[in-house]
């Protein structure tokens, strides 16, 4: 334990962490299961399973899934072109990737709910077909999709470019196609970044409030979302309601975080020993 | 199977990687590419392999008098082993092995038990039988390189092609994995081409040097020949030490002065020398730890300095020691006058030593 570090003083730094982690995490979480343990488990199982609620989660969950795939394959194919292409205005996209975290969410979703209504430029292509963007599903799958997007890119990105040349030109000495080559030994290499990505995009998109409810229509039992609902009780002074449902969610979003971790870290050492 | 590479030139931008290059491999020989960094080595193995092309309109490759210019790697029939060895992270060493057998068109691929039998196989023959099912991360060099090995042979290329097979391997599993390679190579036959920078890697394991330097083949030969009766310059310079000296005179007109070189081992040191071409030295220094004896010397004349090596046997009989002075006689020398070459035994034998002074002594 006498090895010399290069931050020194462990214990202070430590004590830091999880002060500020307290701080900025625990602390409001804490706040929140406290609210609603102040309900039976009666009350808190009727509060957080009523056919709204349900309803709510149902929207959530697969809009976010809906989302987070789309992103898993529009991730991979960004960050494919960025490592392996060299084209003009690459380095533009580039940056541009990182737009939908430094645009408010609120503002993403007025400008997407203006481009898609029915009357907006795009919105009205879709409408000859007789699909609605804003203000039902599609719209709500849209505006995660773009809060979500840097992170597969972001996650996939690095890895891609630091995969050795010399396993896809192994396949293709032993007579894989492209397909092939890119089925398994590409993909597989990328496995592990695109379960990070993929966890965070979707964890994001559950969460995700300001860019869906201008787009989402926001009807109950159809285009509300969880994080609405959670609003709307507060609304109606419902703080213990609020609370309960907020619990459910935080409950749900760390068992994923905590799987999709395991997974991904088993995957990672297995490449990494 | 042969190997035949003519015109062969591939130019990156700017910068010529191989300069009209052509090679003939005879098949079942063990062929070793070697030169420094950037002379072209890596190329020519990448472009006989079809994983890099010749510059278009150039060149034209043949396997056993097939035209496989244009073919691409996976239908060439070739093995290929990488540097860093390229395994499949994520398979474990079964199924890395199993590979290009599993990627085979379905109504051309053999049975699971067939690629399972072979597999097996391959993995005796690397000596890895209980390992089959281990990742690559948990072998070890060696190990893996033995891997990409038998990966390379489980779809019976008819060429085997290696990159740097044992540049990552430290010294002792380096030599194994040499000696292991020869006789395994030996064994089944296949026509093999390596590359290496390590002279003593290709002197000792092919059957066929191929020196390249700065684009093209300097020369082609067993190992005894290019050490022996090298080409140029270049190659008594690359293989191995050598002594050299600036010939005195200069024997063309307008051209440089000529160079003369001398394998240290051709460097006779005698106490007391009665003869005419005899060389005066002052001893630096005697490094005796070591198969052979070593002795810096310093010409009494003109500074150059010596170096040699002889038996420890005879370095005792000698007693140098640094600041001694004593006699240098060459056994053998290599001129290399501007253009042209031109060698002169000094010595009928080593019992009855010659000359050196250069220049005078052609």
């Amino acid at each position: 334990m006498s090895r010399p570090r290069v931050i020194p003083g462990f214990g202070l730094s430590l004590g830091t962490t999880v002060v500020f982690l307290a701080l900025a995490t625990l602390l409001p979480l804490g706040a929140l299961v406290l609210k609603s343990a102040g309900l039976t488990w009666a009350e808190f199982w009727g509060y957080i399973s009523d056919s709204r609620a349900l309803a709510a989660y149902r929207v959530t969950l697969l809009a976010a899934g809906a989302a987070t795939f789309l992103n898993l394959v529009l991730g991979v194919l960004t960050a494919w072109i960025l490592v392996r292409y060299e084209f003009p205005g690459r380095r533009l996209l580039d940056a541009a990737i990182d737009l939908p975290f430094a645009l408010p969410t609120a503002v993403a979703g007025i400008a997407l709910a203006t481009l898609t209504v029915p009357a907006g430029p795009v919105g009205a292509l879709f409408a000859g077909f007789g699909i609605k963007i804003a203000y039902a599903f599609p719209g709500i799958v849209l505006a995660m999709t773009f809060t979500s997007l840097p992170f597969v890119v972001r996650t996939v990105q690095p890895v891609l470019a630091d995969l050795e040349p010399a396993l896809e030109e192994a396949a293709a000495s032993l007579g894989a196609g492209p397909f092939t080559t890119f089925r398994r030994v590409i993909l597989p290499e990328l496995r592990p970044a695109i379960i990070a990505g993929g966890t965070l995009a979707l964890v994001r998109s559950l969460g995700e409030f300001g860019a869906v409810v201008f787009i989402a229509g926001n009807l109950p039992f159809q285009t509300e979302i969880a994080a609405l609902l959670i609003y709307i009780r507060m609304d109606e002074f419902d703080y213990v309601g609020a609370a309960a449902l907020a619990t459910a969610i935080l409950a749900f979003a760390l068992t994923l975080l905590v799987a999709m971790n395991l997974w991904q870290g088993r995957l990672y050492r297995r490449l990494h020993g | 199977m042969s190997i035949i590479a003519r015109n062969i030139t591939k130019t990156f931008g700017a910068y010529t990687a191989l300069n009209d290059v052509s090679l003939d491999v005879p098949e079942g020989k063990l062929v070793a590419l070697l030169g420094p960094s950037g002379s072209g080595k890596t190329t020519l193995l990448r472009i006989i392999a079809g994983l890099e092309f010749s510059d278009p309109g150039s060149g034209r490759i043949d396997f056993h008098g097939t035209d496989v210019t244009d073919i691409p790697a996976g239908k060439r029939g070739v093995g290929f082993v990488f540097q860093h060895y390229a395994l499949f992270r994520h398979m474990t060493v079964a199924q890395n092995i199993a590979f290009g057998l599993t990627v085979q068109p379905r109504r051309e691929r053999q049975s699971a038990e067939q690629i399972q039998a072979r597999v097996k196989e391959l993995l005796k023959l690397i000596q890895l039988d209980d390992l089959g099912a281990r990742y690559p991360t948990q072998l070890s060099g060696g190990q893996r390189q033995r891997v990409a090995l038998a990966r390379a042979l489980a779809v019976q290329p008819k060429v085997l092609l290696l990159d740097e097979p044992f540049g990552a391997l430290d010294a002792r599993v380096r030599k194994d994995l040499r000696r292991w390679l020869r006789q395994f190579q030996r064994e089944i036959g296949i026509t093999t081409v390596f590359v290496t920078h390590d002279q003593e890697e290709a002197l000792e394991l092919a059957d066929q040097v191929v020196v390249m330097n700065n684009a093209k083949i300097e020369q082609v030969g067993t190992p005894q020949e290019v050490y022996d009766q090298p080409a140029s310059p270049f190659v008594i310079e690359f293989l191995g030490n050598v002594n050299r000296f600036a010939a005195l005179g200069h024997p063309l007109p307008g051209a440089g002065p000529d160079v003369i070189y001398v394998r240290p081992h051709d460097v006779d040191i005698q106490r007391h020398y009665e003869g005419e071409h005899g060389v005066r030295v002052r001893v630096q220094h005697v490094f005796s730890a070591g198969n052979y004896g070593r002795v810096a010397l310093v010409r009494l004349d003109n500074g150059d300095t010596i170096d040699a090596e002889l038996s420890r046997v005879r370095l005792k009989e000698l007693g140098l020691a640094a600041g001694d002075e004593a006699h240098v006689v060459f056994r053998h020398i290599r001129l290399f006058p501007a253009g042209a070459f031109v060698e002169r035994d000094v010595a009928a034998d080593d019992a009855t030593p010659a000359v050196v002074d250069a220049g005078r002594d052609i």
